[in-house]
């Protein structure tokens, strides 16, 4: 194996480094704390989003769902967690417990996530809805403070990003249990031999996509102070496109939780970089994508290697 | 009738009669003509659009086309775009909307192909691009389509819509090909075994590119009949049917695992979404109870189908 196909994380912090090069170059005042607090401040719950469906395609399923179920928990945040914290609390715990209970049905009746989690889109879109029909509600006090705190030196967005990237790969790369869960997506019939559980190993693995997808909610309440039933409708794909950016694969639970905040990094540069390029909006989606594919390419860098070896 | 309960498709089929049932049932049968007719309407660009990501979901897991709904947009846009609203330019734009089809699937596959992305990713960084290039060339102008074509699109022959017909020709075409032709073989042994169907000399990456094109060229004849049909193409007019398609192929009893592909589920489930929701809307179900059931409903019928494979 060659120095990079070792280090895959490479790839996602080239990348960034690139990008964020290009943009100081484009933008120079960017280049303070209020600028990239500016740059970054919306990375937070898309690296939160990035980080839940990470924990499934650990486990080699995809979620559909998850822009439909962070849309729902930001409209949760913004009513009842707002005027009845108890009652906000309850339900969103209810929440996770739910993703815990599809990741063991779908392992349980051997389902194709991909439909069950289209499925379940629908259903949390609706209840989005049902809950606030028109765009509105308030952040809780707690949170708003939270996300738009100044810490000394170094701006939220990016303290933020350090400490979730940290937390879960403690989680999934260090810890036993996180390795345990990517043998599940490694070879599950092999886990299973080996004694574990894999119905709970599947159920903790959505768990947790529903924490993180919990705490995307929330996070995206704090900075946009209200929400709407479609407000995080478009992180399913991003969440998605950050997993895979960061160096993750869709089977074999090859993930990597560090790379998986830089790809949501990434994304959210991509953007307030082409806002700076002063690009004609019509293309603006389009670039979006050019830039996509471009990182995607220098993955060919990886597998060709891999394939050698 | 132990044949017909085992085949997959029964199932949707099934569930969309269930459902026109109890529609009709609460005008006590007034209306079943019109509902009939605007499910085979609407229900036709489903399965145009479904019968296309069937071919893609055949080929094994991981293979998905996200880009249908920029492919709807992109060819419905630029077919109106040449036709300009002028008389007896109707198949100047099908061949336009053609052309679009062929170039975006074209396109995905080299990314696919060439770059070695996992489908996913690539028909979703592509139909960034595909959706740039429709507001690029739109710019939010409505141009009507011609008359003649919007007649077609809307009319009826012998009762039946005549987008039903364009979709049930396809339809047809599809089914030939998969149950008669040596690429259709090719298509469902790639879809069970990649590596077994390449030892034993299928040319794979030719089926593969050939199911790639032909995904965009139905999502692009459904865009260019939708544009006609609702009488000029709107940026977004694609975007239900990113979900939808899926879910058609999924409910009709294709399996997602690959290498099983089942051209009639495709059609009663694409009546059977249009139904379910025309009923939940008579029984005045709001917006938010209606997506909570629809989404319940395909759950259901999903754990239905695998109970039923795992007896079997």
């Amino acid at each position: 194996m060659t120095f990079i196909a070792r280090h895959r994380i490479l790839l996602p912090v080239v990348s960034l480094a690139v990008l964020l090069a290009a943009t100081f170059y484009m933008q120079p005042r960017a280049m303070s704390y209020f600028g990239v607090n500016l740059l970054f401040n919306l990375a937070v719950p898309i690296a939160l989003a990035t980080i839940a469906q990470m924990c499934i395609i650990m486990v080699n399923d995809i979620d559909l769902s998850l822009g439909a179920f962070v849309s729902l928990v930001a409209c949760i945040t913004a009513t009842y967690l707002n005027d009845t914290p108890a009652l906000g609390l309850l339900i969103l715990l209810a929440l996770i417990l739910c993703y815990a209970l599809l990741g063991a049905l779908i392992h349980a009746l051997d389902l194709p996530a991909i439909v069950v989690t289209l499925g379940m889109s629908f259903v949390w879109g609706g209840l989005a809805l049902f809950i606030l029909p028109s765009p509105g509600g308030a952040s809780p006090g707690w949170i708003r403070s939270i996300m738009t705190v100044k810490p000394p030196l170094v701006p939220m967005a990016v303290v933020a990003s350090v400490l979730i990237a940290g937390v879960t790969h403690l989680l999934v790369m260090r810890s036993g249990i996180g390795t345990v869960l990517r043998g599940v997506g490694g070879n599950a019939r092999s886990v299973q031999r080996a004694g574990w559980p894999v119905i709970r190993l599947k159920a903790l693995a959505y768990g947790l996509a529903g924490l993180f997808g919990v705490l995307a909610g929330m996070a995206l309440v704090g900075l946009t102070t209200s929400a709407d039933a479609n407000i995080a409708l478009r992180y399913t794909l991003l969440s998605i496109a950050g997993v895979i950016l960061g160096g993750g694969e869709f089977i074999g639970g090859r993930v990597s939780p560090t790379g998986a905040v830089i790809g949501a990094l990434t994304l959210t540069l991509a953007a307030s970089f082409l806002s700076f390029m002063r690009l004609s909006p019509d293309w603006q989606i389009g670039a979006q994508g050019a830039i996509l594919i471009l990182v995607l390419t220098a993955r060919l860098l990886f597998t060709r290697r891999d394939g050698a070896a | 009738m132990q044949t017909l309960v085992s085949r997959p498709w029964i199932w949707s089929w099934i569930a969309a009669a269930v459902a026109f049932a109890f529609t009709i049932a609460l005008t006590e049968g007034r209306g079943a003509g019109e509902l009939a007719y605007a499910a085979l309407s609407f229900g036709a660009f489903a399965a145009i659009v479904g019968l296309g990501q069937m071919l893609v979901i055949t080929l094994g897991p991981g293979n998905v086309d996200l880009s249908i709904p920029a492919t709807m947009t992109l060819s419905g846009t630029l077919a109106l775009k040449a036709m300009s609203s002028d008389p007896g330019t109707a198949f100047l734009g099908l061949g336009i909307a053609v052309l679009v089809g062929l170039g975006t699937g074209l396109a995905n596959f080299a990314l696919i192909f060439l770059l070695r992305l996992p489908p996913i990713i690539a028909t979703l960084a592509a139909s960034l691009l595909y959706q740039s290039l429709a507001i690029w060339s739109n710019r939010g102008l409505r141009i009507k389509p011609p008359e003649g074509l919007a007649d077609f699109a809307t009319g009826r022959s012998l009762g039946i819509p005549n987008v039903a017909l364009v979709g049930l020709v396809l339809s047809v075409v599809v089914w030939v090909l998969l149950e008669r032709s040596v690429w259709g073989r090719w298509l469902l042994a790639s879809g069970q075994n990649l590596r077994a169907a390449r030892l034993a000399g299928v040319p794979v990456e030719r089926v593969r590119a050939t199911t790639y094109v032909a995904v965009t060229v139905f999502a692009a004849i459904a865009g260019y009949l939708l544009s006609s049909f609702s009488g000029g193409a709107a940026l977004n007019m694609g975007a239900e049917y990113l979900l939808m398609s899926i879910a058609v192929v999924v409910i009709g009893g294709t399996s997602i695992a690959g290498g099983m592909s089942n051209v009639p589920g495709v059609w009663g489930a694409s009546l059977f979404m249009f139904l379910v929701v025309s009923m939940l809307n008579s029984y005045g179900a709001g917006a938010g109870v209606r997506m909570v059931l629809t989404g319940l409903i395909i759950i259901g019928i999903v754990i239905a189908a695998s109970t039923r494979r795992a007896q079997r």
